[in-house]
């Protein structure tokens, strides 16, 4: 049917293109099921997302199906799949499942319950610390790629320094010096506007034009930002911040998102320096297509595959990085589970009570590595100089 | 060459400004104050906490506190605010100890990734190579403290060894073997938790790297005129390969500072990462900022050593 189609079309109009018989998305699957590993890693990866969700809705509320606060002393340290001593508990108390599935903690408490209810926190810190840090990747590297040669006029400079140091100023309790830098501030803006408005000229005045001295270009600006930040040793960092910091889960994610942006940017710029000379842009740009147009339908969708790859690799670093925040004690404070914090507490009873340590351990091995390998997967279908060897 | 040094000092040094002050600003706009670390304690009146601002200038606006703590630690006088030691004398004791982990992390690292490496580039697709992946998978994916305790079980349960701490404790009067051997069992866990991280990593770069090189026309030109298989892969394809990792020496510089703080404490060893995870407990800013500043300029050394190295070894970028 198909080759007969094919003859016939051929007949027809030889010269006429002929679209690809798959779609993008098919080539990428057929590619993807090739790599075993890669499917492995992807099906775990729903797994436990599933796994999460269905935690996160037995373990949460005030009177939740599974209670993984609940504690019973009289029960503490039974191992996997123990059967519970019913004549001992209260009614209450008796196991919803009827057996312990991953044994008990210290305290009595379900360790299959907690670890339902940490799968959540895991899943969490990955994704939004992962997000914040795509984001602030995109965003900068786009600028960088896209609008790194325009430079910065020195006006530019001293008004975002004067605005920020009026902030800080304000921020800190001086606020005298502070108000006034930001109304000088304000007020050199909005003369700016009414005279681009009134007169349509941009250039200022004689006297001033030492102001609109082109410095450092956008580029500089962005890539010596990512130098900094990479001078920082990035573990010492988000330990030092969520210490001094109160103990939350949502600044464990923004510390991490704040601190692991810099390959998502160099990416994008790398990927956005390339596509600006293409052909396709230029097109665009001769279409009159405006810039953001440009940046999110044209260029975005090709160069967000490197970002993908590391974005994947990215969420399973920092599930390893909450997990060992956890572990040295900080991040959610106490009674809510997670797999760092079962994993440190549980070390206590290395020898009584092994599967307190190698449950979540292993758990986090597991998931950690089918993020790894599903990411690597991606990295290989995604890049065409590997396409071909395969 | 000379203008492309010059041009890089000034750029690292500008870095290395940028970086003092963002470090400070974090330490010092987060909320709460070293002289509130322990509210409860009877001893602290109301008088003491007053005059340890004044002591540490915390009574000062930030600015001038910044002036005054880089001032200390270019002439050498910050002291901890903890037990009012000299901070560099504390830095450099703890990286003595740090060092050995270091120096065999380091070795254990390039031995092990190279062979590695290049055996399952070599032998691509075939059984080696897929269990080298994975496994490398694995060490990456694996947490530290947990492979930690794995290896800690396994070594104390099968070898009657100690290892937690740098020696064994009260050991004074053993012969001098039995002590080596004792610290050499104390120093082989933690160097080798340290590096393996790095150890997946290097191999599976080293792996690419050769896989690009083989596909080259030389190479297949060396085969091609029938030079035996070992002098295709190691003269003519792993003397090409080894370009980029000639680099790498200046990159394993910052992990002189870094220490690992989780490996550190699993096995009570007294080096960097320790000292700074417990600075960071005692809010002890000047060991803080310090250490924070010491690994910043091992970065940019370290960077521009690889820039140097690369400028060398490549005479294709030499401008």
């Amino acid at each position: 049917m198909e080759t007969a189609d094919n003859i016939q079309l051929q007949g027809i109009q030889l010269e006429a293109p002929l679209a690809p018989r798959r779609t993008q998305w098919q080539a990428f699957w057929l590619l993807f099921k090739q790599n075993r590993m890669a499917i492995i890693g992807l099906i775990i990866f729903v797994l436990f997302f599933i796994t999460a969700f269905i935690g996160l809705l037995l373990t949460s509320g005030n009177d939740p199906v599974f209670n993984p606060a609940l504690v019973r002393l009289q029960e503490k340290l039974r191992p996997p799949l123990a059967k519970p001593h019913l004549d001992s508990l209260q009614p209450n108390e008796v196991p919803e499942l009827g057996i312990y599935l991953f044994g008990t903690d210290d305290l009595g408490r379900d360790v299959f319950f907690r670890m339902l209810q940490g799968a959540w926190v895991s899943l969490t810190v990955g994704f939004v610390a992962v997000g914040i840090s795509v984001i602030i990747g995109i965003f900068l590297g786009g600028i960088a790629g896209y609008f790194g040669q325009h430079r910065i006029r020195l006006d530019h400079i001293l008004l975002t320094a004067m605005m920020t140091t009026g902030a800080i100023l304000l921020g800190v309790g001086i606020s005298k010096p502070g108000a006034a830098l930001l109304i000088v501030g304000h007020a050199y803006i909005f003369f700016l506007i009414l005279r681009r408005l009134l007169t349509g000229k941009t250039m200022p005045f004689d006297g001033l034009r030492l102001l609109h001295i082109n410095t450092f270009s956008v580029d500089t600006l962005i890539m010596r930002l990512v130098d900094i930040m990479l001078c920082f040793p990035s573990f010492f960092l988000i330990l030092t911040v969520v210490a001094l910091l109160p103990a939350s889960i949502y600044n464990i994610m923004i510390v991490i998102g704040l601190t692991s942006w810099m390959g998502a940017t160099r990416f994008v710029r790398a990927e956005f320096l390339s596509l600006r000379e293409q052909d396709f842009v230029a097109a665009a740009r001769a279409l009159g297509v405006g810039n953001f147009r440009i940046i999110f339908r044209h260029m975005m969708p090709n160069a967000i595959a490197p970002v993908l790859v590391s974005a994947t690799i990215g969420i399973a670093t920092a599930m390893l990085t909450e997990a060992g925040l956890s572990f040295l004690g900080f991040g959610v404070p106490p009674p809510h589970a997670t797999w760092g914090n079962i994993l440190s507490s549980g070390k206590n009873f290395i020898f009584d009570a092994p599967w307190l340590t190698f449950i979540p351990g292993i758990a986090i091995l597991i998931v950690v590595l089918a993020f790894n390998l599903f990411g690597e997967g991606l990295r290989d279908v995604l890049n065409p100089k590997l396409r071909e060897r395969h | 060459m000379l203008s492309f040094i010059g041009r890089s000092v000034v750029q690292k040094i500008v870095t290395l400004f940028f970086v003092s002050i963002i470090s400070f600003l974090i330490i010092h706009l987060a909320p709460g104050e070293p002289s509130q670390v322990d509210p409860l304690n009877p001893k602290f009146t109301p008088e003491m906490v007053e005059r340890f601002r004044q002591e540490f200038h915390l009574d000062k606006p930030l600015y001038v506190q910044y002036l005054y703590f880089y001032r200390d630690l270019f002439t050498g006088r910050t002291v901890s605010w903890k037990d009012n030691r000299s901070v560099m004398v504390k830095i450099w004791e703890r990286f003595l100890n740090s060092l050995p982990l270091f120096i065999v992390g380091t070795i254990l690292t390039w031995t092990l990734s190279f062979p590695i490496g290049i055996r399952s580039a070599i032998f691509r697709g075939r059984v080696f190579d897929r269990s080298a992946t994975f496994i490398s998978y694995l060490l990456i994916s694996i947490p530290g403290f947990f492979f930690a305790y794995v290896l800690i079980i396994l070594v104390v349960t099968y070898f009657h060894v100690p290892v937690i701490g740098m020696e064994t404790f009260g050991m004074g009067e053993a012969s001098w073997p039995s002590m080596a051997m004792d610290r050499v069992w104390h120093l082989l866990l933690p160097s080798l938790l340290g590096a393996t991280g790095g150890i997946a990593v290097l191999s599976r770069y080293v792996r690419s790297q050769m896989l690009e090189v083989e596909g080259q026309d030389f190479v297949r030109t060396a085969r091609a005129k029938g030079l035996p298989p070992d002098d295709v892969h190691y003269k003519h394809a792993l003397r090409n390969a080894l370009l980029p990792f000639v680099t790498m020496f200046g990159l394993i510089l910052p992990g002189l500072i870094g220490g690992s703080v989780i490996i550190e404490s699993i096995f009570s060893w007294p080096g960097m990462g320790r000292m700074a995870y417990e600075a960071i407990l005692a809010r002890d800013y000047p060991v803080i900022l310090t250490v924070n500043f010491v690994s910043a300029v091992l970065v940019l050394i370290g960077t521009f050593i690889s820039d140097v190295l690369y400028l060398m070894v490549d005479p294709r970028i030499r401008m």
